[in-house]
């Protein structure tokens, strides 16, 4: 059921080189390609919308899921919801992905909204890459939306990347932390060409001692655009760090917006954003080690996004 | 063998044009470790650029080893076997000491290979390895890295620009011992600019520049005594001391 050409996206978005251990659920141009839960996850398909609901039971430890989609037929549009409902006390990793492989003359888009519902004191570990290619004049457009809603004592981490070959994606998460919630953003992004990517995070601290820090790092090669928008809110004694870093090459475009608003005099907030060109003695510093100018370049930032 | 022949290197400044290196000629021997000394704003720091292709010189030849490398860029000189190391070492965020290693070894070297080079400069290696080359690193830290990468290349020629010039007094003292080891272990020839009395104590040759020329050029024997005591040759308590009268 899963051909070449997918099993190649496969890998770029899930390092899946075989069926994976644990539960699964492998979606490639809007079928299920095949699933797998075990006595502590349990996969089950919407009726009323196109998607899954994934339940992992209380006290889960150390177990996956990976619920990767490919879409490798031109022109193919799709609509997905998968929520996640994560027991408390749970320790667990999710690997969520999207590739697009379009050879053809149409667009062909995924638009996934994933909700997360963190059970008090679990811990999640969510990995999600995004990834197209495909020589056709069809564009590649993922819009993704995360809501992420975190009981007392819960902690996530969230690493969202996205390297190559999306012409276009708006990217929307928002998150709401209860007392003691702890939540670890890293995104990075690349965008070369005309692409274009919007990435927007609305992070609410509404108990005592939630704790966030989202962190962008990109780089926006070629003409391409980028727009960062990242806000914290303090609604209670809270911390929160949020920052954007980026490389700007070409005659690209960023725009950073970070942003802060505290409502409750115990609120920590703080905000950074850099926007710049790769440092000129950097690129003279590798090529005394031999490296030609290209090279340099193609280091540094394979190193920034790392 | 390096040479330079009749190398000039102006600059265009407001009031004109500006000689910072006036028709030298050096030859730098194999196996030589020499130690380039003389007043700041003298051309020392240019003279290392110029030799490893950073800055061209606007007239003159360079030879590295019978080939004139005189248009060369930095790439193929590096390539050849021309090391430097920074004044002021680079940052780099998310590229790690060990990938910064292996760039300059040019292979991709195991773990254990990448913190043998560390150790040679008086790094635990295993709190190194995996750190990024940023801002989190401090100047001596950051040096010992430096000259690190140019072990790992280990090249006919190697050229350090003042390895002293911001650390502090212990990690030079610590630095002074790398110097000392490589001198004996190269195969290739080391060229260090410095003003400090203990690293021209070990050297085989000294040259002094002022203005854009060399104003002295000997063995260590002819030229040390005459520098003792004057700024080009500071030994480190000396310095310490100054920079606490806040001079």
């Amino acid at each position: 059921m899963i051909d070449q050409i997918q099993q190649r996206i496969l890998e770029e978005v899930a390092d899946l080189h075989e069926v994976p251990e644990g539960a699964y659920n492998i979606r490639t141009n809007g079928q299920m390609a095949g699933r797998n839960t075990t006595t502590n996850i349990d996969i089950v398909s919407k009726i009323d919308v196109s998607g899954i609901d994934i339940r992992i039971k209380p006290g889960t430890k150390h177990e996956s899921v990976h619920i990767p989609v490919v879409l490798s037929q031109s022109g193919l549009k799709e609509m997905v919801y998968n929520d996640f409902y994560i027991g408390e006390d749970s320790d667990i990793v999710i690997v969520a992905g999207c590739g697009i492989h379009n050879c053809g003359d149409q667009d062909s888009e995924h638009d996934g909204i994933h909700r997360f519902y963190v059970g008090k004191n679990a811990k999640v570990k969510y990995v999600e890459k995004h990834y197209g290619e495909g020589d056709g004049h069809g564009k590649r457009i993922l819009n993704p939306g995360t809501e992420v809603y975190m009981e007392e004592g819960s902690f996530m981490e969230m690493e969202m990347v996205q390297i190559k070959g999306v012409d276009s994606t708006e990217r929307k998460t928002i998150a709401q932390l209860a007392e003691g919630a702890k939540l670890i953003v890293r995104e990075r992004l690349m965008t070369h060409g005309s692409q274009h990517a919007v990435s927007d995070y609305i992070v609410e601290l509404n108990g005592a001692g939630a704790s966030a820090d989202v962190v962008s790092r990109s780089v926006a090669k070629d003409e391409s655009y980028q727009k960062f928008n990242s806000r914290l809110v303090g609604n209670a004694p809270c911390s929160g760090h949020t920052e954007c870093d980026a490389i700007i090459m070409g005659t690209a475009k960023i725009l950073a917006v970070p942003q802060l608003e505290a409502n409750n005099i115990d609120s920590a907030l703080i905000h950074e954003a850099a926007i710049g060109k790769i440092a000129g003695e950097q690129i003279i510093k590798l090529m005394t080690l031999g490296l030609t100018e290209e090279e340099a370049e193609e280091q540094i930032v394979n190193g920034f996004l790392k | 063998m390096l040479t330079l022949e009749n190398v000039s290197f102006e600059v265009q400044e407001e009031k004109g044009q500006k000689e910072i290196i006036r028709d030298m000629n050096l030859t730098i021997d194999d196996h030589k470790f020499i130690v380039i000394t003389g007043p700041n704003g003298g051309g020392k720091s240019t003279l290392a650029k110029l030799i490893a292709g950073i800055e061209k010189p606007t007239s003159g030849k360079i030879f590295f080893e019978g080939t004139d490398i005189t248009d060369m860029g930095i790439t193929e000189r590096a390539n050849l076997g021309i090391s430097f190391a920074f004044q002021q070492p680079v940052r780099f965020k998310g590229i790690q000491v060990l990938d910064l290693i292996r760039l300059a070894a040019k292979k991709n070297l195991s773990v254990a290979d990448a913190c043998e080079y560390l150790s040679e400069v008086g790094l635990c290696a295993r709190n190194y390895i995996k750190r990024e080359v940023n801002a989190s690193l401090s100047g001596g830290e950051l040096k010992r890295i430096e000259i690190a990468t140019v072990l790992a290349r280990n090249t006919r020629m190697s050229v350090f620009d003042e390895p002293e010039a911001g650390i502090d007094l212990w990690s030079f003292q610590n630095l002074i011992q790398v110097f000392e080891r490589m001198r004996e272990s190269t195969a290739g020839s080391i060229l260090i600019i410095s003003h400090q009395e203990r690293i021209l104590a070990i050297a085989d040759e000294i040259v002094v520049i002022a203005d854009g020329r060399i104003t002295r050029q000997g063995t260590r024997e002819e030229v040390l005594p005459s520098l003792l005591g004057t700024a080009s040759a500071v030994d480190a308590c000396g310095k310490f001391y100054q920079g606490g009268k806040g001079k």
